[in-house]
């Protein structure tokens, strides 16, 4: 490799990075304006503007950055800065749209799985370190939300990888040979029930991932008044905010990648620049659809569980159902290999 | 700090006076183990705005207005509950009709009240779908209540003797209609809140207040109700024309056949105390006979009379909340001697203390609500010493209160 090569890369690198943080903090942020929007109209409410998310951003930024006397200054003020950071991260391992991800080279879903768990502990790390009780109590529910939804998360993820690892796919972590193989394409009815189940499974993991009611005890307002961010304020606030927003669209995305990686420009035959605004365009359509289900409806349509109950709710009817889905992709590939099944794709013509 | 004899450590959470849970400035102190609460200690007199003391430089009529100023919810109760104290000193004869009449507008306030309190309710355990359900049910009995008093919330129906507007026939069929669309309201409000998953894995088990406690800590209102304490000045001492209609207890064994008291129960009575109230309207409407709405519709000459009588007076009546209580002593003056308001939350709030021990910091929000404390009309009084709040002890309070009684009574 010669300097031109070497700098090339970097150059992409770089200023993919740069194009990929402002991609993810704005549409982020407009995924935000949705769901606000979204779930005023289902409570019978007209809502804040799509825009207002923005508005509070920038805000929040041109706002005092108060530090408590107590907190330990410069990790109070590290933590949002991290969290940021971890979340935009993940954007580089994930596939947007008909691009692969940035960094192709190296990542998998494992990484992915501890990069998420960064800006919880980012948070926890604030909380803990702003000196306030409420912050203190937020942060140990925070903590127990983690344990709690990392175990069905974890079994999710393994079946896909295990069921992929039975198709004879050699780097079965990798996201690209996930998108390249989405699950619909090679099971049979019973599999097809089973990825229905983990979809179920990983839709009910997300609003704890991004601590929305049912599971925001972390932060619930009417109890310990915002918790984990009581503290935080101005431009600290603003980061944790943006953090919230970009986390939002990297959790979509990830169950974009994980069950539906289809693009579109195959369909029409589409080339080039057409075929990336074509797919990305619907990319971006299925992140709104999964926000939609995954955070607006179930937001809107319960009560927030006590911590006991999120953690019994993971542990217990989340597990047992992500279990569920496992066995259901473990029989269909034992039933697929002895009784000669086709996928069901094939079956009704698909494929 | 209390010495403690375990090595165990707890911590102290401060909730309120300023707090997203309360809706009105109050303070409780915790001690917390975890997420269990071991100790609550609550303190009040954070709103005290002299309203009694003011009421004693007012001649009674203007008191009625200021009285509605006591508590935005029971505006109606609180001047009337005046006003039946003032009758009984003057000796003044309410019509027929303006009893039923009153027992009309109190319903009202009551569903008005109850209803707003479910939303609260559902805000507090984070459910803001049915806080919004909740208070657009509440829009009808609101827009029912500017229909017959002209206000929404401050009523300005109340006068010493009768009430101030009549219902006329033609008001009925739009009277009628909003009674309707409350009562099919009433069916949906019981699904969620008496149905939904979550809200039973919210309340059902918190906040449990035994009927012992109850008795002993002399709750009032749906709080005694709730566990299982009959208790109703509206059956127990009837007023206005409450002796003629004929209806029950509320407890929540008539709706699940136990007694729990805990926060579902409170929901449970609450919610039926809707639907018995649209009934009242409904029955005293029909019952209501013909005649005067008001015993003396001239205010002067009203007023005349009040500076000549003499005496004290009580009066009682069952708000939303309780039991509200207020005490006037007449002295053959344009202004009254003394007046004193005791308000329902008074006695609900030592409840709290057991209700809140031994339950999760998740809980504090809808356990607190659960009682719908009412601050401003609680808060009678407020000590200050070179400026600092000042505590009082239970000795010197018993003191100052035998001295009153005895001003009171020269």
């Amino acid at each position: 490799m010669d300097i031109l090569q070497i700098s090339q890369t970097a150059l992409t690198v770089i200023l993919g990075t740069i194009g990929l943080a402002i991609f993810g903090i704005i549409f982020g942020l407009f995924y935000k304006g949705v769901d606000r929007k979204l779930s005023a109209h289902m409570q019978g409410r007209i809502g804040p503007p799509i825009r207002q998310p923005f508005r509070d951003v920038r805000k929040l930024f041109v706002k005092e950055n108060i530090v408590p006397e107590n907190a330990i200054s410069w990790i109070f003020h590290l933590a949002p800065l991290f969290g940021l950071v971890a979340t935009i991260s993940i954007l580089l391992y994930l596939p947007i749209g008909g691009f692969n991800p940035l960094v192709i080279s190296s990542g998998d879903l494992i990484l992915i799985l501890y990069l998420l768990i960064l800006p919880s502990l980012a948070m926890v790390v604030g909380g803990f370190s702003s000196g306030s009780p409420y912050a203190t109590v937020g942060a140990q529910r925070e903590m127990a939300t983690m344990i709690a939804y990392e175990f069905p998360l974890a079994i999710i993820i393994i079946s896909m990888a295990w069921r992929l690892s039975m198709e004879g796919v050699r780097n079965v972590f990798a996201l690209s040979s996930i998108t390249s193989m989405p699950i619909w394409n090679f099971v049979g009815p019973l599999g097809f029930i089973g990825g229905i189940i983990l979809l179920l499974a990983l839709v009910l993991v997300t609003p704890a991932e991004l601590s929305k009611i049912p599971f925001d005890s972390p932060e619930a307002e009417t109890e310990i008044a915002g918790g984990l961010l009581t503290e935080y304020s101005g431009r600290n606030l603003a980061m944790f905010y943006l953090t919230d927003a970009v986390k939002t669209l990297v959790m979509a995305s990830v169950i974009v990648a994980l069950f539906f990686p289809y693009n579109l420009s195959p369909l029409f035959g589409l080339e080039s620049y057409l075929a990336f605004a074509v797919d990305i365009i619907f990319y971006l359509v299925k992140v709104l659809l999964v926000v939609l289900f995954s955070v607006t409806l179930i937001r809107v349509a319960i009560a927030r569980l006590k911590i006991d109950q999120i953690v019994y709710t993971y542990w217990v009817p989340i597990t047992l159902l992500s279990l569920v889905g496992l066995i259901f992709l473990m029989w269909d590939q034992t039933f697929m290999v002895n009784f000669d099944i086709q996928p069901v794709f094939q079956m009704l013509g698909l494929a | 700090m209390k010495a403690k004899a375990t090595t165990k450590t707890t911590y102290q959470i401060p909730i309120g006076p300023i707090h997203p849970a309360l809706k009105e400035p109050v303070q409780f102190e915790f001690e917390i183990d975890g997420e269990r609460i071991v100790d609550v200690d609550v303190s009040l007199g954070h709103v005290h705005r002299a309203i009694e003391w003011t009421g004693m430089h007012r001649n009674p009529i203007q008191i009625l207005y200021l009285a509605e100023r006591i508590c935005g919810i029971c505006s109606y109760c609180h001047p009337m509950a005046f006003s039946l104290a003032v009758e009984r000193i003057a000796g003044i004869e309410v019509p027929d009709r303006a009893n039923y009449l009153r027992i009309v507008h109190a319903e009202l306030e009551r569903i008005c009240s109850h209803v707003l309190w479910a939303g609260v309710a559902a805000h507090e355990i984070g459910f803001d779908s049915v806080l919004f359900l909740t208070w657009q049910i509440r829009e009808e009995a609101l827009d029912l209540t500017e229909y017959l008093t002209g206000n929404r919330v401050t009523k300005a129906i109340t006068m010493i003797g009768g009430v101030r507007r009549d219902i006329t026939p033609d008001m009925l069929p739009r009277i009628k209609k909003s009674l309707k669309v409350l009562k099919d309201s009433f069916e949906k409000l019981r699904k969620i809140y008496l149905e939904d998953k979550t809200f039973k894995m919210r309340s059902q088990g918190c906040g449990i207040l035994t009927k012992e406690d109850a008795l002993k800590l002399c709750a009032c209102g749906p709080t005694t109700r709730a566990s299982g304490v009959k208790k109703d000045v509206r059956i127990d001492q009837p007023y206005f024309a409450f002796g003629d209609l004929d209806f029950d207890y509320v407890t929540p064994d008539v709706l699940t056949g136990e007694v729990n008291g805990d926060v579902y129960d409170r929901i449970i009575v609450r919610l039926l105390e809707v639907k018995q109230s649209i009934e009242l309207i409904e029955r005293s409407i029909e019952q209501m006979p013909q005649g005067e709405i008001v015993s003396e519709p001239k205010i002067a000459k009203l007023l005349a009379t009040l500076k000549k009588a003499k005496g004290e007076g009580i009066g009682r009546m069952e708000a939303p909340r309780g039991e509200v209580f207020h005490y006037v002593k007449l002295n053959e003056n344009e202004y009254p001697y003394s007046w004193k308001v005791r308000a329902p939350t008074y006695s609900n709030i030592l409840p709290w203390i057991p209700m809140l021990k031994g339950q999760q910091i998740a809980d504090i929000p809808i356990v607190a609500a659960s009682t719908d404390p009412c601050m401003s009309c609680t808060n009678r009084v407020t000590i200050l010493k070179d400026n600092n709040k000042y505590e009082l002890t239970k000795q010197e309070l018993h003191r100052l209160s035998v001295e009153k009684t005895r001003r009171l009574m020269k």
